[in-house]
């Protein structure tokens, strides 16, 4: 047994045993040493592809390389996180009423599950197992959606279900496809969807089929990713779910899907050459960079307009891999992490928001600087954070896209920069009244646990001013690594 | 005439077929023979892959007929008629719109599935081609059956002939996936089912009918 393999069994036995405690106190309490223990045994992974460099585990089945080794600890760091937050919160959604205890066993059972699926599709190694594990992740949210039973949380959980569903299994179709030209080089066995054996036989690939295959692995994960024209599952689940949920799916199962996606752009571009994979990526990036921002100034609920913030900053990700120089990659590997830990942190203070004022519609949300200083100081910072001014990571991350933009396509800057504009004053438009507003009566205080907050805007801000040795490292090899197509 | 060769033209023949039951279930009208035709189209997902692991002399895909045949052929038509009779939807099923456009806009799928397959090269496989034409077509009229219909239940059907379809393309083509994946995707299916079912009941329970058009419509 090896620290991988405690990985990844650690969260699916909690998950187990979680699925049997009845006490919702004791529930919460091994939720979070669960998902700390996760994140030190991470930490120690990182410490072991720090000194060795790319690693595989159990016969190739498992690997490690510098792309996906900050994911899982960024995974398992926000799970943590998360799950502290989550703590107060759902206690006190179930002191309300609005949850059962049983429900809220469901939930920790489903949250465990969602974890090891999601480090399952990071760690291994096997394209068919990776999109096992997506699948997995998607099943186990769609319960925690539905969580509230209320006719919009089913409805916006159907949703989920049937478009997630059916864009999955066009990225399993796309897999297979892999499968019948990569099976004629590598022979008919697990070798043939082995990442690190693939990407030095890329060339040998047919090309026309890997074309095909891609434009249905794009649709399929950019289902997930949450790119325009498939985004529309995305701020309904967000809305509806509890909001540790919208949080860990904004922060963590977007990156993952855009991690499939962008491991799967590596290997075709290495077979085609031609490059149509960045173009489409780099295609669905703008698009959905337009339409999130415009779609901003449009919302009502609160939950709902920071998901349209993440299918923004999706896009750009994706826009930025598609671009696929080295700048570009690794200004798309530090908005990974600097979205998910800013996004994260907004949404933990608008479940604290959305709890002091019993609603989550933006104009009854009034005040919050007088009312609960804490929360309204944390929702201000976060959003001055994700809409990128200086000296956050997020400023760091989109000055660098933009430059790798410059350098290679310049009118797209045309098309990013008055998105960043537009989806800068959606959010501010919204945000001013409820911070600064006048409070209604009806609010009332509430403990709250701002700790998670300034810890992911603490580090996202320090990204900003200096990026440590070895995460610059990571990224520049991952970069590399991805522009260059070999491991 | 040698083992490949028949092998060859049996895939052939299970392809038409299976597109053949793709139709079937695009034309349906009734909930009964529509689970009788889901069904029908398990078994012979189940019987290809037997006679692809017979003339490979794969054990591996003896274990993905087996499965494919009990959970697709039996095990999860047999659920869902269960909770059709349950839920008193044991009815007629509502399309959006008529048949006969909807038989044209799956013809059209097909022809567009073989125009898309053309720059695959015949080099690899003699039939890969066809295969995959097929299958894709298949996945594209599982599509349509899920745009066309109105309850929740018929969606299902077409989310899990989606399914079928994905496996067929991979049997056929590729005389399957590794064991592994086989196995993982059997597995995620059969909780995609367990979940579908739960939500029919809450559906049901939440909006007092599973026509989807009333998820539309929120409060």
């Amino acid at each position: 047994m090896n620290l991988l393999n405690l990985l990844l069994i650690l969260p699916f036995l909690t998950g187990g045993v979680l699925s049997v405690i009845p006490s919702s106190r004791l529930a919460v309490k091994l939720n979070v040493a669960a998902c700390s223990l996760t994140f030190i045994i991470s930490l120690g992974l990182a410490l072991e592809v720090l000194k060795r460099g790319t690693i595989q585990f159990d016969d190739h089945a498992f690997f490690l390389d510098p792309f996906n080794i900050f994911l899982v600890c960024l995974t398992t760091f926000v799970a943590t996180t998360t799950s502290i937050f989550s703590g107060t919160y759902m206690l006190h959604e179930e002191e309300i009423g609005k949850v059962t205890s049983n429900q809220l066993r469901h939930y920790h059972a489903m949250y465990q599950l969602f974890i090891f699926g999601m480090l399952l599709a990071l760690t291994t190694n096997n394209i068919g197992v990776l999109w096992i594990a997506m699948e997995l992740a998607t099943l186990a949210t769609v319960l925690l959606v539905a969580l509230y039973r209320t006719r919009s949380a089913i409805s916006a959980a159907w949703k989920y279900f049937i478009l997630c569903g059916m864009g999955i299994a066009l990225a399993l179709f796309g897999t297979i496809l892999i499968f019948t030209t990569s099976s004629h080089v590598l022979g008919h066995s697990n070798e043939a969807l082995t990442w690190t054996l693939l990407y030095p036989i890329a060339d040998q690939l047919d090309s026309s089929v890997l074309t095909i295959a891609f434009v249905f692995l794009m649709v399929g994960y950019g289902t997930k990713v949450g790119l325009f024209p498939m985004h529309s599952w995305l701020p309904d689940a967000h809305a509806e779910g509890p909001t540790p949920i919208s949080a860990v799916l904004s922060g963590l199962l977007l990156n993952v899907a855009l991690y499939a996606l962008v491991r799967c752009k590596t290997l075709v571009d290495g077979a085609t050459q031609n490059g149509l994979a960045g173009y489409l990526m780099m295609g669905f990036g703008l698009l959905s960079v337009m339409i999130a921002a415009l779609s901003l100034h449009r919302q009502k609920d609160i939950k709902r307009m920071f998901s349209f913030s993440s299918i923004e900053h999706m896009g750009l990700m994706t826009f930025s891999f598609g671009i696929g120089t080295f700048l570009a990659n690794f200004a798309a590997l530090l908005h990974m992490t600097v979205h998910s830990l800013v996004k994260s942190g907004i949404f933990f203070t608008v479940g604290h928001a959305a709890q002091s004022s019993k609603t989550q519609i933006m104009k009854k949300i009034r005040g919050l600087i007088n009312l609960q200083p804490g929360v309204g100081v944390g929702l201000l910072t976060g959003t001055i954070a994700i809409a990128g001014f200086p000296p956050f990571g997020v400023f760091t991350s989109e000055f660098l896209l933009i430059t790798a933009a410059l350098e290679t396509y310049p009118w797209t800057v045309g098309i990013i920069l008055p998105s960043l504009v537009i989806a800068f004053a959606g959010l501010f438009r919204h945000l001013h009244p409820m911070v600064f507003g006048i409070p209604a009566r009806e609010q009332k205080l509430l403990r709250v646990n701002m700790l998670p907050v300034y810890i992911h805007l603490g580090i996202a801000l320090l990204l900003g001013i200096f990026i440590p040795k070895f995460l610059a490292n990571w990224f520049q090899i991952a970069a590399e690594l991805l522009s260059r197509g070999n491991v | 005439m040698n083992s490949a060769e028949v092998l060859r033209q049996l895939s052939t023949v299970s392809a038409s077929l299976f597109l053949l039951t793709s139709f079937a279930l695009l034309a349906q009208r009734h909930m009964r023979a529509f689970l009788i035709w889901f069904s029908f189209q398990g078994i012979l997902l189940g019987s290809l892959s037997a006679m692809v692991a017979y003339s490979t002399d794969s054990y591996e895909l003896y274990v993905s007929a087996i499965l494919a045949f009990f959970l697709k052929g039996i095990l999860i038509p047999f659920l869902l008629w269960k909770i059709v009779i349950r839920l008193g939807v044991n009815r007629e099923v509502e399309t959006q719109i008529n048949l006969f456009s909807t038989m044209l806009i799956g013809a059209i799928l097909v022809l567009f599935s073989y125009y898309v397959s053309l720059p695959i090269q015949k080099t690899i496989m003699d039939m890969t081609r066809n295969i995959i034409a097929i299958g894709l077509a298949c996945v594209l009229i599982s599509m349509l059956i899920m745009i066309t219909r109105r309850k929740a239940v018929t969606q299902v059907v077409g989310y899990l002939t989606l399914e079928n379809s994905l496996f067929f393309t991979a049997t056929a083509a590729t005389h399957g996936m590794p064991l592994v994946v086989e196995i993982g995707v059997a597995f995620d299916v059969l909780i995609a089912v367990l979940i579908f079912g739960v939500f029919f009941f809450q559906i049901r329970k939440t909006f007092d009918s599973l026509d989807l058009r009333h998820l539309e419509n929120k409060p």
